[in-house]
């Protein structure tokens, strides 16, 4: 395989996995802004959402202060921001279309239709209304995507790469929420134990689509120490810091396999994975979870260098 | 001009034998129905990708050629005498190219002006003494057909540089299987799917000698914004081969080779979407980011085969057509079994004057010209246009060839407000290596326009699925 078929596939997902990812974040903080509170509350939770995204810095700069017809407009259609889900699909169309020959016929046709319907509307359209049904849309096209890929691509290092770059994406996706909304689960907010502070930590777990999933697993109510253990550590949780790093190990394994050779990547994979299966949630609030989580960010980046290197990304 | 040769009428009466089943069929659709299929196609199309790009175009990149659904069919003995014809064009055709970069034969013997192909821009000194495998030099030939009559079949010019459209005779053969299986089951209609398999045969058997393993085989497009680029990864995706740019290939000791997540690995047959100006910039255009430096070299050696080959496009220049009928002679012994449409060369004084004559009766062409601009068509045109073009023509007669307004014939096809005649061509799909392998059938060109006979894609031209019966 060409190495810049590699990185291209490897990008595919990543946009793929990023524009569900805004979805989710921007479907949390259109259900908080609406919550009846007064002055201060929306901008905090644009801010958080914003920031979750990365998108903090180029939103301020385009459009100033926070509003929330802008933020949509932002996150959703503005070509500008490189994480729009506009971008995101038009990114990841680019790479697909690029790299026609990798994909199959379902899963080109499913992120072709996507880019052309997404295209098609004008973002006036768009109204308080029609928001859920479209992120709920956005949602279901990535899922249709993942599912036409998982259904009909070989396994080899095209279906690897891809994975990789899934989980790269998500992992990195889970952990900003984290570095962003941490403070909600220090233990000085459990004391409160609000109403604001229960919606808070749903809206956490909403963001990762974990709400439900929650309940089953801990039959309890939230608690930001089992929230933080079920975002972070808990092999069940697919959307888990360590889920992701299950999938990686599984992924790059199966690329030295293939390739017949390892590199540092995935000893990188494999450390950082071996580090969540020996961590205890209450070890990570104690030595700080806000410092756990940047180390894990820049952890996690480390490895997409990495990856790149070994298989010749761009050389 | 009178009237034209319909391909499912003749000149009127009788519904020609080919046609019968399919007349039948056609006789009892509503007009609502083929639309309906024909907007489904639309959307089969569109979702598959296969656009193509107009250049100059706002919104560059992506648009559908019109795709008509009603078919053009060619009876078994029709095609089994085009088979023929074609086979003894385009082996004489590479014998040409064969003799022209080595002995010079035809020349020395004056069957064709000699500056007429040295000085040409397609023709390229650089070859003169390689010897590509197997004598090879076009491998894919797009033969473009028109028909006038029962029996009149011509060609209109030979496509052998990097003839593209085939992706289009593939797509549109499986919508149509798609949206009429009934059709097929009630007409014996040759199967072209095997393409991609003849292909890669093709390519395989014209790779250098002396390999340790099995030729690695790769296709070179200019990339994603190429006019053609969804063919290119259609046909790679196809052969299972690896779809390249320039920047994913380098020269290192001698060998061409590819970046793979592996490491650079070898390239033993490339086969190019590029043009000859854009492959090697030590060589050819200095200024070509498209092109792979060194690569030329590594052909010279023969550790690589280029597809189609470096200079072939001589052989399909313009100046040189009117000489093909003689280049099969020369090569064949025989006398051509497809002609030839008649043409008058301007750089001839006699032609000229007889051209200047006859501009409104005449379709006049750019010697380098391609793609249906640059040209006159005398019967369509404005007096103004015409005086024009007879000044460019006085200018610069060297430029031009003519030939007589052909009554291109006519098939079926869904027009606005009902199914009307349209004037169309063929451009069937040869492939030469260890032998001629003719797909049975090719692209069907279609003017979508009520007497218009320019069937260019890039004017708005369509295409129809073309039927090629069993006996």
């Amino acid at each position: 395989m060409l190495g810049r078929t590699a990185n291209d596939l490897y990008w595919l997902s990543r946009y793929i996995e990023r524009a569900e990812n805004i979805a989710r974040l921007l479907e949390v903080g259109y259900r908080i802004v609406l919550l009846p509170r007064e002055g201060e509350g929306f901008h905090e939770e644009w801010r958080s959402t914003l920031e979750s995204a990365g998108c903090l810095q180029g939103y301020v700069q385009r459009h100033g202060e926070l509003i929330s017809q802008n933020v949509i407009d932002y996150m959703l259609f503005d070509t500008s921001n490189p994480s729009s889900i506009s971008s995101c699909l038009a990114a990841a169309r680019r790479n697909g279309r690029a790299q026609r020959t990798a994909l199959t016929r379902e899963m080109w046709e499913s992120l072709n239709s996507a880019w052309l319907q997404f295209s098609a509307i004008r973002p006036v359209s768009v109204t308080s209304n029609s928001l859920p049904e479209l992120l709920d849309w956005v949602r279901s096209r990535s899922a249709l995507y993942r599912g036409a890929m998982l259904n009909t691509i070989l396994r080899n290092d095209t279906f690897y790469f891809s994975q990789v770059g899934t989980f790269i994406e998500r992992a990195d996706s889970t952990a900003r929420i984290l570095d962003v909304k941490y403070y909600h689960l220090l233990p000085s907010s459990e004391m409160v134990g609000s109403e604001k502070d229960n919606y808070q930590w749903a809206a956490l777990l909403r963001s990762v689509s974990a709400h439900r999933s929650y309940r089953w697993v801990f039959k309890d109510h939230y608690r930001p120490l089992k929230i933080a253990d079920f975002m972070i550590l808990n092999r069940q949780m697919p959307r888990s810091l360590r889920s992701c790093y299950d999938e990686l190990t599984l992924a790059l394994r199966d690329l030295a396999v293939f390739y017949g050779a390892r590199h540092d990547c995935q000893t990188t994979a494999e450390s950082t994975r071996d580090l969540f299966l020996e961590a205890d949630i209450r070890n990570i609030f104690q030595s700080g979870l806000h410092e756990f989580v940047q180390e894990f960010i820049a952890r996690n980046n480390k490895l997409g260098n990495e990856i790149s290197a070994a298989y010749h990304f761009s050389d | 001009m009178g009237a034209s040769f319909d391909e499912m009428n003749g000149f009127g009466g009788e519904v020609r034998p080919p046609y019968k089943a399919f007349a039948e069929w056609l006789g009892v659709q509503h007009l609502d129905t083929l639309r309906q299929k024909s907007a489904e196609a639309e959307v089969l199309f569109r979702r598959s990708g296969i656009t193509f790009a107009v250049y100059g175009a706002e919104e560059a990149g992506e648009r559908l050629i019109p795709f008509d659904i009603l078919p053009r069919i060619i009876a078994a003995d029709e095609w089994r005498r085009l088979e023929l014809g074609i086979e003894q064009r385009v082996r004489a055709l590479n014998a040409f190219l064969y003799d022209i970069y080595h002995r010079q034969e035809i020349l020395k013997a004056g069957k064709i002006p000699e500056e007429l192909v040295i000085q040409n821009s397609a023709f390229l000194p650089e070859m003169i003494g390689v010897d590509p495998p197997r004598g090879i030099y076009s491998h894919i030939i797009g033969v473009d057909l028109v028909r006038t009559g029962e029996n009149e079949f011509m060609v209109l010019e030979d496509n052998t540089r990097t003839p593209s459209g085939v992706s289009y005779m593939l797509e549109n053969r499986e919508t149509m299987m798609h949206l009429f299986p009934d059709l097929f089951s009630r007409n014996r209609v040759r199967p072209v799917d095997n393409y991609a398999d003849a292909l890669l045969k093709t390519l395989e058997s014209v790779a250098p000698g002396n390999l340790d393993a099995e030729p690695t085989i790769a296709l070179l497009t200019p990339g994603v914004y190429n006019s053609a680029y969804f063919e290119h990864s259609f046909l790679a995706d196809q052969m299972g081969v690896e779809l390249v740019e320039s920047s994913d290939l380098v020269v290192i000791d001698g060998l061409l080779r590819m970046k793979t997540t592996e490491g650079l690995k070898r390239v033993d047959v490339l086969y190019r979407r590029v043009d000859d100006d854009f492959l090697d910039p030590l060589v050819f255009d200095p200024t070509s980011l498209l092109g792979v430096p060194g690569i030329f070299d590594v052909y010279r050696s023969g550790r690589v085969t280029i597809v189609n080959a470096p200079g072939a496009g001589i052989a399909d220049d313009k100046a040189i057509y009117s000489y093909i009928p003689a280049i099969i002679e020369f090569y064949t012994g025989k006398a051509p079994l497809l002609p030839n449409v008649e043409t008058y060369s301007c750089r001839e004084p006699d032609s000229l004057k007889y051209v200047l004559d006859h501009l409104a009766e005449l379709v006049v062409k750019e010697v380098h010209g391609s793609g249906g601009y640059g040209m006159l068509v005398g019967p369509k045109s404005t007096t103004e246009q015409i005086e024009e073009f007879r000044a460019k023509l006085i200018a610069n007669p060297k430029n031009y060839i003519a030939q007589p307004t052909l009554s291109l014939s006519t098939c079926p096809t869904l027009a606005d407000t009902s199914v009307a005649p349209r004037h169309l061509d063929l451009r069937p799909f040869v492939l030469i290596g260890d032998q001629v392998r003719l797909m049975p059938g090719g692209l069907t060109r279609v003017a979508m326009k009520k007497g218009s006979l320019v069937v260019n894609s890039s004017q708005g031209g369509g295409t129809k699925d073309t039927w090629v019966l069993q006996e």
